[in-house]
Order: C-alpha cells, then sequence, then structure tokens
C-alpha cells in the first residue's frame, strides 16, 4: 500500500511540520519539509517546559529529529519558503525559494571563528532578549547542526575577517538565494502560530514598562540556554522576581485585540507558576483570569496550584498597568469580579499571557501564485482541515490549540496527505 | 564471508590539533589488528562520499568513523548490509578534554578499541518475517464518532476495515444528539449532526465491514496478524456463538463514553425534573413538547448546572471538556423553541477554549441566557417549582431562580477497561487459593477484593500476558503519557481513539480519530517492512531468544513493557515479534543471557566494556564505565561537547537503547575489568516518567537490588555503582556527576581486581 508515487510537501518544520512528515515518511511516503528558519523545532524548542509533564521539549524533539536525520524519505529545506503552488491534487507543482546560509558545508565551523567581529544580531531563538555573533548556531539541539552567518549584519570588514578566520571554503559570502521547482501529490501547511504583538497592549505597559513581560519571554529566561541562564530576573534590574502578577487574556477574548481564546495561555501560565515557585524560593504568584480554563485532565494541574501559600488566583480583567517610579515595579489596575471591589496591586514583574495568532504572511496566496484561495476565517485562520483538494491544514495555523492536539491534527493531516496519494496511484 | 573491517579517523573538525592521529592509527592497525586505517579530512559531504568510495572498493562490511557524532551529520548514507559505527571524537573527546593530552588521548584510543569491538560482534539486521500471512486490515472497535470516522479514513486511504458496534446500530451519542456544537467558522450557529450521511456512506463502502450487535470476544496475535473472534450481543449482552472471525493488522479502540453520576448533594433522580445534559437531549431530540415531570406543565424556565458529574466533594477530578459547550447549545435549543424561555446557567469557569470563544459570545448576546458564575447551595421543590439557591456568583448575593427543569451537565466516563488491573485481579485471585502460607492467601484476598471493581469488564480481551486491555492512564482513560506522541502505545498496533481516551468534543475526536487510523495503517506497512514502530522507527533489528538454555524465570514476560511476550505452559517466552519495540528491556532482564538482537547484546556491550584499556593501579587513572540511554544521557555528551564543559577523562561512555536494557552482567564483567565505577544514567521516572519505554528506567532502578547483591559477592561496596535521572535538557549535570564519583574512590580506593 505504501505511497511510492510523489511526494508529500509539508510547509512548517514545527512540531506539526515535523510530525506530518515523520508519520507519513514512517508509513513509507516521500516527504519535503520546508522551513522558513534556520533550524527545526519551532515554538515548541523555544518553550521550556511542556504541562502537564513538565518534560523537557528537547526530549521529544531529540526523538523526532533522529526520525528525520535517519529516514531517507524525507528530505529537509530550512531558511525556505513556498512561494508558489501550481497544478491539482496529484500533480501540485510547486516553487520553493531557499536564502542563503553562506555556509558551504566544507570544512568545519566554530563560535570562536567569529570572535572580533564588530557586529552583532539580535538572538532570535531567544526573542531578541540578548545579542550573538554573526556566525552562529541557531540553538545547542538545532537540527540540521549547521552554523549561519547573519550576511545583512556583517560590515566588509567584518566579512573580511570572518572568512580569514574560517576554514578556507567554509563560508561564501556571495552566495544567493535559488529557486527550486518540485512536483508533489498532496500539501500539508503547517506554519505555525506567533504570539500576539504585545506592543499593542499600550494600556498593559509592554515596551513602556521594562518589568512587562510576555508569556514566551518567560520560557526563555526559565530555560538554561536562554538569555539570562535559566533565572527569572526582572529586565530592568537583573533582580530575582518575587512578587509575580500573570495577566491572563492579555489581548485574548478582547473585541479590540483577539476575539478568541487561544486555549493554551492558563496551563501555560500555571506552568509558569510552577517555574517561578522552583527558581526564586519564596515567590509570590497572583493570576488574574476570566475563566480558568484547565480542560480536560489538565483539571488536576490548576487544583494542585489552589489554596498553595503565595498563590493566588483573582477573576478579574486587568484594566491598566502603571510603572511606579524608581522601583520599576507596577501597579496592576482591575476590578475583582468576585469580590466586587476595585484592586490595585503592586508587583515586581508582571507576565502577559498573550494569545497566539496565525502564521500565513509567508504562504502564497496572490493571483496565479496558488491554484485555489485558500480559505481563512475572520481571524486569519486556516479554517478547517481541507483548503482545497490536495491541501490541508495542521496544528496552531487552523486553531490555537496545545502540543497534544497539534501532533494528534499533524497525525491526522498526514492521513488526508496520504488519501490523496494512494487515491491517485 | 568474512567480514571485513575498516577505520577511518578524521583529522578535521581540530581533532588532528587535538589528538596524536597517527598513534590512533598505530593503536587500530596494530593492537587491534585492522588492516583497512585511512586518515580524512571529514566525514561529512565529500569526505562521506570519499569514505562510501573507500568501502566500496575495498569491500568493507564492518565500518568504523571516528570524526563527529552521529547526531551532527546530516542524514549520512552508507552501502546497504554495510555495518557502521560513528564514534564521536570531536564532541566527546576533543572538545570536552585539554588538547594534546596523555589523558585526551588514552580516551580516544578507548573508543576506538570499543567501537572495533562492536563492529567485530555485530551484524546487520534482518527484517522480521512473521509466519503466515500477514494481514493489512483495520479493526475498530465502537460505531460512534470516533469508530466511524477511524473506519471511514482508514478505508479512502485504501483499506479493509472491520467495524464492531455492540449495539444494533451506528452512531453513538452522535445519533442521539439533535444537533451539534458549531465546527466551523463563524462559530455560531448549530450543525447538522450529519450522521445519517456519515452512516449512509460507511455502510455504502465497498472497503468497511460493518458489525453491529457484535463485540470482540478474543483477540490473540500480534501486529500485522491479529486474529479476531466476535461474539453476537443480540438482546444487548453477548452470548456464546461466533459471529465472525478474521485476522487484521492492526486494533483502534474508540468504545467512547457514558454519562457520569451527578454530584451527591445535587438531588439527581430524588427529585422531579432534575435531569442529566443527555437526558435534555434526548427530550429535545424526541421533537415532544417539554413538560414538566412534575406536573405537566410546559418548562419555560430552565437552569444548567455544570459540572454536575465529575466532582469528588468540591474538587472536580477531571473536566469534560464538552459540558459547557452542551449546556450553551441546549440552552439555544430551548430558546430557539419558546422565545419567551429563560435559561440560567451556573457555571465555575465556562470552558469555550479556541475558536469556540466566538459561540459563547453569540449566547452571551441572547437576552434570555443569564449566565453567571455560582455555585449551587440548595435545591428545592416548591409546587412544582424547582427553587435554587446559588452562592458566590459574580453579583455578589445569594440568588434565588425558580425553574421548571434543572439540567445538570454531567461529565463523561470512559467506557475502557484496565487491562493490567484486570490481569492483576485474575493473579490475586488465583493466589488467593493457590498461595503458600495463610497469610499469601488472605493478602492476595484483600487484593483481590480492592480490585473486584475490575472483575468482567474487559472489552478488546487481547490474549496478552498483561492483562485483556489497554493498560489505564489517570481517571481510568487509557490515553498516552506522552504530549508530544499522543498515539504512543503501550501495546503495539492497537490505539485509542476519541472520548475513550481523553474527554473530547465530537470535532476532536474525528480528528482524534483520522490521527489514529493514520498510525494504525503505518503500523501495518512497517509491521510488512519489518520495523519497529516509535519511538526506534524503523529499526528492523529484533530480540532472539535462545530458548533452550531458559529457565523460565519469568522476567522477561513480567518486565516487558509493551507485553510482548506472552508464556506457554512450561512459562517459556513466546515472542510475538511485531508487538515488539526493541528496548532490550527483556535483554536487561534475563539472567541467562539469553536475548540478542543482532546489533546490540550482552555480549557486544560486554565486548566494548572488555576492550577498554585499564591502566595499573599505581599510574592513577581510574576508570569509569558510563551505560547512557540513547535518547537523552547518551545525546546530553554531545551538548556537553558542544558548550565546550570539561568532562572527566576517565569516564569510557556507552549507548543503552533504555536504561531498562542493561544487563547486571555487565556491571561484574566491568568490575571484573578493573573498573573502578559505573554510572547508569537513564531517564526520569515515577508517575510523570520521560522513559520512551514506560517503565525501562524504572525497572533499572527496582533491578539494582540485584546488582547490589552481586557487587557483595565480589567483596565490592555498592558505592561503586551509582544510578542517576538525567533528562537530555539537564545535560550541564553529566560533568558534575563524573566528577563527583572522584569522592567514591577516594573513600574505597581503587578496584582491587585491577590488573587480575
Amino acid at each position: 500500500m505504501s505511497a511510492e508515487g510523489k511526494p508529500i510537501l509539508v510547509i512548517g518544520g514545527g512540531i506539526a511540520g515535523m510530525t506530518a512528515a515523520v508519520e507519513a515518511a514512517e508509513y513509507g511516503c516521500r516527504v519535503v519539509l520546508v522551513e522558513k528558519e534556520a533550524y527545526l523545532g519551532g515554538r515548541v524548542l523555544r518553550t521550556h517546559r511542556y504541562f502537564p509533564k513538565m518534560c523537557p521539549p528537547a526530549c521529544g524533539f531529540e526523538v523526532n529529529s533522529r526520525r528525520v536525520r535517519e529516514n531517507p524519505r524525507i528530505a529537509v529545506h530550512t531558511l525556505s519558503t513556498v512561494k508558489a503552488i501550481s497544478g491539482r491534487a496529484g500533480a501540485f507543482r510547486v516553487r520553493i525559494r531557499r536564502r542563503p546560509r553562506f555556509v558551504t558545508g566544507d570544512g568545519y565551523l566554530d563560535a570562536t571563528m567569529a570572535a572580533g567581529l564588530t557586529a552583532t544580531r539580535a538572538d532570535e531563538f531567544n526573542l531578541g532578549m540578548n545579542r550573538i555573533a554573526p556566525l552562529y548556531l541557531p540553538h545547542p539541539m538545532a537540527f540540521p547542526a549547521a552554523f549561519v552567518v547573519d550576511r545583512e549584519s556583517l560590515s566588509d570588514a567584518d566579512g573580511a575577517k570572518l572568512l580569514q578566520h574560517c576554514p578556507p571554503g567554509a563560508i561564501d559570502l556571495d552566495m544567493a538565494e535559488e529557486d527550486l521547482e518540485i512536483e508533489v501529490g498532496a500539501i500539508v501547511v503547517a506554519t505555525g502560530w506567533r504570539p500576539y504583538d504585545a506592543s499593542r497592549l499600550d494600556h498593559l505597559g509592554y515596551g513602556r514598562c521594562p518589568n512587562v513581560v510576555t508569556n514566551v519571554m518567560v520560557e526563555r529566561l526559565a530555560a538554561r540556554d536562554g538569555p539570562t541562564g535559566g533565572e527569572i530576573v526582572r529586565p530592568s534590574d537583573g533582580a530575582k522576581a518575587r512578587h509575580v502578577a500573570f495577566v491572563q487574556c492579555a489581548g485574548s477574548r478582547d473585541e479590540n485585540h483577539l476575539p478568541y481564546c487561544s486555549a493554551v495561555c492558563c496551563m501555560g501560565s500555571l506552568k509558569q507558576v510552577r517555574y517561578l515557585r522552583d527558581k526564586n524560593e519564596g515567590a509570590r504568584a497572583t493570576v488574574f483570569y476570566i475563566d480558568i480554563r484547565t480542560v480536560g485532565r489538565h483539571e488536576d494541574f490548576y487544583h494542585e496550584l489552589v489554596g498553595i501559600d503565595g498563590v493566588s488566583f483573582v477573576k478579574g480583567k486587568v484594566a491598566r498597568i502603571d510603572e511606579i517610579p524608581v522601583s520599576r515595579n507596577l501597579r496592576v489596575h482591575l476590578e475583582d469580579t468576585l469580590a466586587g471591589t476595585a484592586r490595585h496591586d503592586e508587583f515586581d514583574l508582571v507576565v502577559l499571557a498573550t494569545g497566539i495568532v496565525p502564521n500565513t504572511a509567508e504562504l502564497p496566496t496572490g493571483d496565479g501564485q496558488v491554484p485555489f484561495p485558500l480559505p481563512r476565517d475572520g481571524y486569519g485562520f486556516l479554517a478547517g482541515g481541507t483548503l482545497g483538494d490536495g491541501i490541508f491544514a495542521a496544528g496552531c495555523v487552523k486553531r490555537p490549540s496545545d502540543v497534544s492536539r497539534v501532533t494528534k491534527d499533524a497525525t491526522a493531516a498526514a492521513l488526508k496527505a496520504v488519501q490523496c496519494l494512494n487515491g491517485r496511484r | 564471508m568474512e567480514n571485513k573491517i575498516g577505520v577511518f579517523l578524521c583529522s578535521g573538525y581540530g581533532i588532528a590539533e587535538a589528538l596524536d592521529i597517527e598513534a590512533l592509527s598505530e593503536v587500530v592497525t596494530g593492537e587491534c589488528e585492522v588492516p583497512f586505517c585511512v586518515t580524512v579530512e571529514t566525514c561529512e559531504g565529500a569526505g562521506l562520499a570519499l569514505i562510501n568510495e573507500h568501502i566500496a572498493r575495498e569491500g568493507l562490511t564492518r565500518v568504523v568513523i571516528a570524526g563527529i557524532s552521529r547526531r551532527r551529520h546530516p542524514a549520512p548514507v552508507f552501502p546497504p548490509g554495510v555495518v557502521v559505527e560513528m564514534v564521536a571524537l570531536r564532541e566527546h573527546v576533543v572538545w570536552c578534554q585539554p588538547p594534546r593530552h596523555e589523558d585526551t588521548q588514552m580516551l580516544a584510543e578507548d573508543y576506538l578499541r570499543m567501537y572495533i569491538a562492536k563492529v567485530r560482534k555485530e551484524e546487520p539486521p534482518v527484517p522480521f518475517q512473521p509466519e503466515g500471512p500477514l494481514s493489512r486490515d483495520i479493526l475498530v472497535v465502537g460505531g460512534g464518532i470516533a469508530g466511524m470516522t477511524a473506519a471511514l479514513e482508514a478505508a479512502r486511504a485504501g483499506y479493509e476495515v472491520r467495524l464492531v458496534e455492540k449495539s444494533k446500530a451506528l452512531g453513538g451519542w452522535l445519533a442521539r444528539q439533535h444537533r451539534s456544537i458549531p465546527t466551523r467558522p463563524p462559530f455560531r450557529d448549530l450543525e447538522e449532526t450529519g450522521i445519517e450521511t456519515l452512516v449512509a456512506e460507511i455502510e455504502a463502502h465497498p472497503r468497511i465491514r460493518v458489525h453491529t450487535a457484535a463485540v470482540t470476544a478474543a483477540i490473540t496475535g500480534a501486529p500485522g496478524a491479529f486474529d479476531v473472534i466476535l461474539k453476537p450481543t443480540p438482546n444487548g449482552t453477548p452470548n456464546e456463538e461466533v459471529a465472525d472471525q478474521f485476522r487484521v493488522g492492526a486494533v483502534i479502540q474508540a468504545t467512547g463514553w457514558r454519562p457520569a453520576d451527578p454530584r451527591e448533594h445535587l438531588p439527581y433522580g430524588r427529585l422531579p425534573g432534575v435531569i442529566r445534559n443527555v437526558e435534555m437531549e434526548e427530550m429535545i431530540k424526541s421533537g415532544k413538547p417539554l413538560v414538566r415531570p412534575s406536573d405537566g406543565a410546559p418548562v419555560r424556565r430552565v437552569a444548567f448546572v455544570h459540572c454536575g458529574g465529575l466532582r469528588n466533594g468540591e474538587r472536580p477530578s477531571y473536566c469534560s471538556s464538552v459540558c459547557c459547550l452542551t449546556s450553551l447549545k441546549q440552552a439555544l435549543y430551548l430558546r430557539e423553541r419558546d422565545e419567551d424561555a429563560k435559561v440560567y446557567v451556573f457555571y465555575e469557569f465556562m470552558r469555550t477554549p479556541g475558536l469556540y470563544e466566538d459561540f459563547y459570545r453569540r449566547v452571551q448576546e441572547d437576552p434570555g441566557v443569564f449566565l453567571t458564575r455560582g455555585e449551587i447551595a440548595g435545591v428545592e421543590l416548591d409546587r412544582g417549582d424547582l427553587v435554587l439557591t446559588a452562592r458566590d456568583t459574580m453579583l455578589g448575593e445569594e440568588i434565588r431562580v425558580k425553574v421548571d427543569l434543572l439540567v445538570l451537565a454531567a461529565g463523561m466516563v470512559p467506557n475502557s477497561a484496565d487491562g493490567e488491573a484486570i490481569r492483576a485481579l485474575e493473579d490475586a485471585k488465583a493466589a488467593s487459593v493457590k498461595g503458600d502460607s495463610e497469610g499469601v492467601r488472605q493478602e492476595a484476598a484483600a487484593k483481590a477484593e480492592r480490585l473486584k471493581e475490575h472483575e468482567g469488564t474487559a472489552i478488546l480481551h487481547l490474549a496478552y500476558r498483561q492483562g485483556p486491555d489497554l493498560p489505564a492512564l489517570a481517571h481510568g482513560f487509557p490515553d498516552s503519557h506522552f504530549i508530544c506522541f499522543p498515539y504512543e502505545t503501550r501495546r503495539t498496533g492497537i490505539y485509542a481513539a476519541g472520548a475513550v481516551r481523553q474527554p473530547m468534543d465530537g470535532a476532536a475526536s474525528r480528528e482524534d480519530a483520522a490521527g489514529a487510523a493514520m498510525k494504525a495503517i503505518q503500523c501495518v506497512e512497517m509491521t510488512a517492512r519489518g520495523e519497529a514502530v516509535h519511538p526506534r522507527a524503523g529499526d528492523r533489528s529484533y530480540p532472539d531468544f535462545f530458548l533452550q538454555r531458559c529457565t523460565q524465570c519469568k522476567r522477561c514476560t513480567e518486565e516487558c513493557p509493551f507485553g510482548v511476550l506472552n508464556e506457554d505452559e512450561k512459562g517459556n517466552p513466546q515472542l510475538r515479534a511485531t508487538r515488539c519495540r526493541r528496548c532490550g528491556v527483556c535483554m536487561g532482564a534475563c539472567p541467562e543471557r539469553i536475548v540478542s538482537f543482532k546489533d546490540y547484546s550482552v555480549d557486544i556491550v560486554a565486548s566494548m566494556i572488555k576492550a577498554v584499556q585499564v591502566p595499573d593501579e599505581s599510574e592513577e587513572k581510574p576508570r569509569i564505565l558510563a551505560l547512557l540511554c540513547e535518547n537523552d544521557a547518551f545525546p546530553a555528551l554531545d551538548l556537553v561537547g558542544l558548550h565546550r564543559r570539561r568532562l572527566n577523562p576517565f569516564v569510557r561512555a556507552i549507548p543503552v537503547r533504555c536504561l531498562g536494557s542493561v544487563n547486571a552482567v555487565w556491571v561484574t564483567e566491568a568490575l571484573s575489568a578493573g573498573f573502578d565505577g559505573i554510572f547508569l544514567i537513564g531517564c526520569k521516572y515515577g508517575d510523570d516518567y520521560q522513559c520512551h519505554f514506560i517503565k525501562g528506567s524504572e525497572l533499572a532502578f527496582t533491578r539494582s537490588e540485584n546488582i547490589r547483591e552481586k557487587l557483595e559477592k565480589m567483596a565490592m561496596d555498592d558505592a561503586r555503582v551509582e544510578l542517576h535521572q538525567l533528562e537530555i535538557a539537564e545535560y550541564d549535570r553529566l560533568p558534575q556527576i563524573f566528577d563527583a564519583f572522584s569522592a567514591v574512590i577516594e573513600k574505597y580506593g581503587m578496584n582491587p581486581f585491577k590488573g587480575m
């Protein structure tokens, strides 16, 4: 039964795309996996721990990297995006654009070879919270384990220095973008999500108050390989956070921002309360919520925190956050809807639980770029599973979901692609 | 044909700067007597192509490439039939040891000796080919939304499907629904259930055979060859006839859920007019006018109380995920039937996650639906009216409402059976009769009493030593324990889908069922290719049992996490190879060392251990063996290197498939060979275990008693063997763990067996 025909194209190399790719490839299909970043793993790899097990995503990522690496049926294209799709189910033609890595694969590279360069770049993996050299391995577990050169941030002098430090032929600063045309039988779109732009949440102080951070930033702060080596500290002075507010639905369930619920932020914040309590002894946390949405077996995860000294839950939507001068602490204003009273509590760090926005910007959608329009809902999610004959969406680009649901969905999307190929053998 | 060994030494990556390549080559060709040893500059890209040329030209069959870690290779490909081992000289030696140091050189030399010893013993795996015809058909148990979807999805992919439903018709709860909650944007309107179309498509599908009024009486065999016997349930209860028998390749359990009993303090069944959401659905679906059970008056006012079922005192044990949505849906039914209807909804948290928020908003917009947080303090019947008192509301005061009906949002209980508990019950019952002493018999009887609730609960009736059904996770759901691998199953080829494995709504069940169908057809294809499924996906090795030496100790059959091994009457293990996940736990369990894989065996690892050159005590260079789990602790070594952290130069690391595959004999072999200490480092175990082989890591810890006894016999202190749990993200703990061992050596001295 194994589909020896045309490959399946998977767009997006996060947990959804990797899952769809390995499931289809282990079934027996050939797969082309396209990822716009220089490495696979997406958002999940930047997550410190999973709820509710509090286990590191690196563990499953190690298994999935091995499944990709050792499976000859999977071809991976990083730094690549899909520019155009034509044809029809069973016979799509796809144009892939590959950005240059500026690294040839000949001769080995090492972070020390960037010593002495003047330029630095924001470390995107750590959401720009630190700066790194323009010759870098994106992450210690990066797959593929290959360095990247950030050509744009290199001055001519830096470029010359880099060429001098690296083994001859290892770097090619003249490498150009290239287009690749392939034929595929079916397509899985798994381009994932990005956090809602917190700078739009002016009333909550993001961008205005350094000690207002977002939930995704806390994942990096808690990680050993993050910008603070795993310390949850205040950006303003590097002091350990002692009293932290978790503001739920920061821009979610809100007609002015994201009217929908992002489904994972409640569990995400409860998890971060645990990070805080584990790392900063005696630290206190208050969670401001509208509803605690710990669905299914996750209910226990909430109840284990209820009644713990130092952890409190207040029902109410935060109206405004102000910075207190000198201490740079934050004042959080809201109405406690159960007590019916106004509150103005002081914290030394505020975490905004920002929501999930689908990543569809880089998908081809224009005239002549796709054979049919990919249906979206009013929020930009690729609505429903089947986007048209032979094209299927999976994961957070389709709907906000947690990792477990995403991987199930990606496995289901792999089946749809297999059906498409098997029906056309 | 005699094997021809070749060794490739990589001089690039800074290796030649840190190590004396010529001396390494000496070790290979001189001491190890490998005639073919070549130095190459790299082992990727053009370097790898050069290596492959050499392999072909020289006809090499066993190859060691000493260069970079296989993990950091972009998809290495080698000629078929050639056994290749890659030694991470760069990560495990050069990056974590001082260059040009005697100890660094010794470490590199030992790794070469170890891997040369390994390839000498290793054979390329030959895929398992079971006897008898393989089936690619899929059995789906349960004909509700999940089961029907799984059947249809597998059939659409080209597979023959048997769909078994115990009642007389397909449909399950979906067939009893009036409308469905919205599944499509704009998520505002109730949808037709679509049940007629779905059933019609299934019944007309040429590849699906539906067996209604039937249940599984027995499932024997293994993936690719499960033999199924169905028995009929003409009147709801099964009789002893055989309705049908057939062979399938994989099984999907989609046996669904049943409504929970509501909370004690709510007068369900005690006051007329207090009903559950499932009964409300039935009343609406019937199309009859809604009347009060107390006096037949029309129903105009209805209250919904959430978390009506699954609460244990004040604490919900789990959330059933769909009850909030169901109440909102039923509120709309009432409002659509009667524009003057008043609906009250009392909840603790309104759980309409994700895009369902739009549906919630639509109900909030309806002026006839009053939604509030609140706890029900009391319910009374007053002249036909139900009077509810609610407190803790957002209005801040106690409120009283009069309604005609009170609907309890009762949760979901899985229609599952805990296979391991059933087995434990059977064992306890047997021991309560046959136990050696009165005490044993009494204890067993007490255990049987505790497990009584599992009596007669079997659903699948699997012929597995570990019990007749999937093992249950928390709250009776036979779910995966892994976040990133939700289809991980402890019974290979048998996948749970839908509400039986965790509470979920219809849309989630459909997706889950499609995913389970994918895993089922994938399993039959991988089985046909002789490959293991996740997590050692694609592995073609499988365990071989040298049964002549078996002493029927049953350790392997009891400890296999996947129920691979049945027992014959004498207690001999019966391998069902296609159930096997290749973790090697059986190999670790066997005191007679009769279990081996072609590329992984007690002998292969023992040879690697013995290949290490142990210096005399006078040299003051201890040797420590580290047996590391290949998924976490071993790759963590790469990360230690990448971060240029110094590692104790006396440690010799060997990857193991799972810590559970560690055979105690390796420990004694190592101590006899003069090693001063041994580390066993595996994944986290316990309730939140991270071991991908379920309990392999835990087994290593429980078996350590056995190791302790062995040490005692050798007059060694058990401090020489250390067990640790380590996750890959904690790679930076490895150097500390290794360094702390010097204290042990200081205290107990070097191994007295050295040089003997």
